[in-house]
């Protein structure tokens, strides 16, 4: 059996006393995108933050590539290889779009030239912004330059929060064709998402999250055809 | 006897002036304690209401314009409305901004009050300041006041400037300290009936969650700027009995913010924002350990002086002032850091949903 | 057109308002960091500067009783090392505290450094006037002669032009760190957002400490170009640069190091050209209101623009 490079196992976490996550276990295998779906306030979000030590877990372990990393400074998990694009505010404005990358590098200054450019031929776009304000670009470049950014460092995994929450259809395919590029690349991704069918379409296995626990784990394709699940997300039923 | 006596007279002037910066702490409470707003213009607020107290009140004076001679009652009242109107300018300027704005601008207008009182001396006598303040209770024994309605009434001047002239000269002490801890009650109890009122609750629930009271249609800028304004209406009512306390105010000294916007603030950090009796008790405790520790400090001097005679104990004097003001700068670090619900932290009113 | 007027106008109101002017802006530029990356109105940064002042001028005075006579400019290289120290370790044991809460408890933290530090100023040093470098500044004769031949007499003393070659360095490093080096970078995105930096991996702890070195270095400089300038120490000048400050870094638009210099050398102008008898014989605004005006800019802006003429954050 192979290790998984990170696994969530048995997990009780939330903001203060409040708690969000009452028992969440999954985990990721090694060139696996795998994808959490669930409705809103499912926990999905946090489950997401208490891998990155944003939040105080109760009970139960994350461990990465076998290295328990339970309640880690954020920044340590980052130097670890966890990197993590949020769902909000993910760019620096103010800063071009290289000088994003260049923090994205923070963890891991040397070979930023090199880095750079493998960037800029996996997002071409941005080749040519590069001098450019973030907060100058369209909501989905600026995902790719988050996304860029987060893969500056070594990443043995990459967490995308929501990459295509407010985006127009258009760059929606866009950045799922990103993701699969991405998964080529070797870096295995674990994805919240809301948009739950095209989620399933390209993860390789999903978990559906209510309530702040797992409810249904399966494949990509066999969550999108179970009528349940069709129901409750993928808007079957209406 | 006599030195009992004086026991008496420093007390009194203790629960005086204590009672006074209680009033400025129940001032700061409402805007700070229930509503969050950081005021660090107090001093300008009080300037505001000693001035306008002391030249409505004041006999007519060549120094300045006026004095109008009005009825005491009269002067703290539009001492007390005119820092309030000061007060409503800032807030509707500043208070949708965030908290460090209205920090940079309440010290600011502080500033700017104190440099028109200064510059401005055909008005308020510049530098020079104004004197001859009447005081509460000791303003009966000036013959333009016995000598007027409503004394006239009761007896001639005659026999009212007998009458005062048979008391002691410190006869006015214990009905003056009587009558500021009077108004220090009388806004007390004001004050915990708003605090408890919907107006009270809804401040806290301002305080505690903006966006869920913006979102349940409560026009959380009118609120805050009401508080902001009630809170400096208290702030100039007390600024008028400093004006009374001191008969001598002038801008320099007299409305050093250190001492007045600093000592305030200290004074509710340690009993408590949020708390009215917590603010009274903190006013009296600094006030009383300032006072103290200055008699102390100056005898300890003193003792030095005399041990040794060559050394020349002034600059002594100046410096220990200063140490004070750092000791009190570093308590309220203290308090910030380690205790911050202070002596009474806050006591929550109970909910409208628990009380049936 | 170089009558009387204009001799008198750039030599008496221009100049000086733009010595003025670097004083504020080097002093705004660490309010503005300050602001931008640690988020609150830092009310002890003029008092920090004031000390800086007394530091170099006792280094300045111990050094005279080995014989020795230093340049303030000299003297306030080791006195900068104690500044910074200062503000290391006013964060560290007053601020840091607070990074997880409200701001205003930080602000507070910070009003009570104000005193703090004031008084401590006051013990030591005493609360009279100290006079930084007696005698009267005379005017660059070079300069004088140079302009004069020109039928532009400028008349500036070296103090003047130490002041202004000072601030012009010390902007184009600044300008230096924030677009070229790495910590420098790492302080605009902070600024940016400092829970992305967080996640980014971003050392947010040696961000806030590069930003109270560079803060503090201005604020050196500010506090030695004041008081080489009045030529006076006094225990109530950092008080008193605080407001134009605030204004300044306000105006310019908070976060914004550039919006700061531009601020401050607004607000200097403004404030020296205020007293110029624009109309009539007499000056515009009585000299007394003098610190008033930047106070009135201030509100203006408040009102107007609360994200400040470059665009800065607005709260």
């Amino acid at each position: 059996m192979t290790q998984a490079v990170l696994s969530l196992n048995n997990l009780k976490a939330g903001y203060g006393q409040t708690e969000i996550l009452h028992d969440l276990s999954l985990y990721v295998n090694p060139n696996e995108i795998v994808a959490i779906i669930g409705p809103n306030g499912a926990g999905k979000s946090t489950a997401m933050k208490s891998v990155l030590g944003l939040l105080n877990i109760a009970e139960g372990t994350v461990v990465l590539n076998g290295e328990d990393i339970t309640d880690t400074p954020a920044q340590k998990v980052i130097e670890k290889g966890i990197s993590y694009v949020p769902q909000t505010n993910n760019v620096f404005v103010n800063l071009s779009v290289q000088e994003n990358l260049e923090m994205g590098a923070w963890t891991r200054p040397d070979g930023i030239p090199e880095r750079l450019a493998e960037m800029f031929d996996l997002f071409p776009d941005l080749a040519e912004k590069r001098n450019q304000a973030a907060g100058s670009l369209s909501g989905g470049q600026r995902q790719m330059v988050a996304m860029a950014k987060a893969l500056m460092v070594d990443a043995k995994i990459l967490l995308l929060d929501e990459p295509t929450a407010g985006l127009s259809p258009k760059y929606r395919g866009e950045i799922f064709s990103t993701i699969q590029k991405i998964k080529s690349t070797g870096v295995p991704i674990l994805i919240v998402e809301q948009n739950a069918k095209q989620a399933l379409g390209v993860s390789d296995r999903g978990y559906v999250l209510v309530d702040g626990a797992n409810r249904h784990t399966g494949t990509g394709a066999g969550l999108a055809a179970d009528p349940e699940i069709a129901r409750m997300f993928l808007g079957g039923g209406h | 006897m006599e030195a009992y006596l004086g026991y008496f007279l420093y007390l009194l002037s203790l629960l005086t002036v204590g009672g006074i910066y209680a009033i400025f702490a129940l001032g700061l409470n409402v805007q700070w304690g229930f509503a969050g707003l950081f005021n660090v213009g107090i001093v300008g607020f009080a300037a505001v209401g000693a001035y306008t107290y002391a030249l409505l009140t004041t006999a007519e004076s060549t120094y300045h314009v006026g004095g109008f001679g009005l009825p005491l009652p009269v002067g703290m009242l539009l001492g007390m409305l005119l820092s309030a109107l000061v007060a409503a300018v800032i807030g509707l300027i500043c208070i949708r901004l965030r908290s460090d704005y209205l920090a940079i601008a309440t010290i600011g207008i502080a500033e700017i009050i104190k440099l028109i009182l200064k510059n401005e001396a055909d008005i308020t006598n510049g530098p020079r300041g104004i004197n001859k303040i009447p005081r509460a209770w000791e303003h009966f024994s000036e013959e333009r006041f016995y000598s007027s309605w409503p004394l006239n009434w009761f007896a001639s001047p005659e026999s009212w400037q007998a009458f005062f002239d048979g008391l002691p000269n410190w006869w006015w002490q214990p009905c003056f300290a009587a009558t500021i801890l009077l108004c220090v009650y009388v806004i007390y109890r004001l004050l915990e009936r708003a605090r408890v009122s919907p107006w009270g609750r809804m401040m806290t629930a301002i305080r505690e969650n903006e966006p869920a009271a913006r979102a349940a249609g409560k026009n959380v800028t009118a609120r805050r700027i009401e508080a902001f304004v009630i809170g400096a209406a208290i702030m100039g009512f007390a600024g008028a009995l400093f004006a009374q306390h001191l008969r001598l105010i002038e801008p320099t000294n007299t409305f050093d913010a250190t001492k007045v916007t600093f000592l305030v603030w200290v004074m509710l950090i340690l009993g408590g924002s949020g708390n009215n009796r917590g603010a009274i008790l903190g006013a009296f405790v600094i006030w009383t350990l300032w006072s103290t520790s200055e008699l102390l400090i100056g005898g300890g001097i003193n003792l030095i002086g005399y041990v040794f005679q060559s050394l020349d104990t002034t600059i002594l004097t100046t410096r220990a002032g200063f140490l004070r003001m750092m000791l009190i700068g570093i308590l309220m670090q203290v308090i910030l850091q380690k205790f911050p619900g202070g002596i009474l932290p806050e006591v929550r009113p109970a909910s409208p949903q628990v009380k049936k | 057109m170089w009558d009387a007027f204009g001799f008198e106008f750039v030599n008496f109101y221009l100049i000086p308002g733009l010595v003025l002017g670097c004083i504020y802006a080097l002093g705004a530029i660490g309010i503005t960091l300050t602001f931008g990356i640690l988020r609150f109105a830092n009310f002890a940064h003029g008092e920090i500067m004031m000390s800086g002042a007394y530091l170099t001028w006792t280094i300045m005075a111990i050094a005279g009783y080995a014989g020795l006579t230093l340049h303030p400019l000299v003297a306030m290289v080791p006195a900068t090392v104690l500044v910074i120290l200062l503000f290391l370790g006013t964060d560290r044991y007053f601020y840091k505290p607070f990074r997880k809460e409200e701001t205003i408890k930080v602000v507070m933290a910070s009003f009570g450094m104000m005193l703090i530090i004031r008084s401590a100023v006051q013990v030591i040093w005493g609360p009279n006037q100290i006079a930084f470098v007696p005698g009267i500044a005379k005017p660059n004769a070079m300069l004088r002669d140079l302009t004069g031949d020109l039928g532009a007499m400028i008349i500036m003393p070296n103090k003047h032009i130490f002041i202004f070659l000072g601030t012009i360095i010390i902007v184009i490093a600044l300008s230096y760190l924030l677009n070229k080096t790495r910590i420098g970078k790492a302080m605009r995105a902070v600024s940016d957002s400092p829970d992305l930096a967080h996640v980014t991996g971003i050392n947010v702890d040696n961000v806030i400490r590069a930003t109270w070195i560079v803060g503090g270095i201005c604020a050196m400089a500010a506090g030695v170009f004041l008081v080489m300038d009045t030529q006076i120490l006094e225990t109530t000048m950092g008080f008193r640069m605080l407001l134009p400050m605030f204004a300044a870094a306000i105006l310019g638009g908070i976060g914004k190091p550039y919006g700061a210099v531009a601020g401050g050398l607004i607000i200097g102008l403004a404030e020296e050209l205020s007293a110029y008898p624009w109309i009539g014989d007499a000056p515009l605004l009585s000299p007394g209101y003098k610190t008033g005006v930047a106070f009135a800019i201030m509100v203006i802006m408040l009102i107007v623009r609360p994200q400040g003429l470059f665009k800065g954050r607005s709260f």
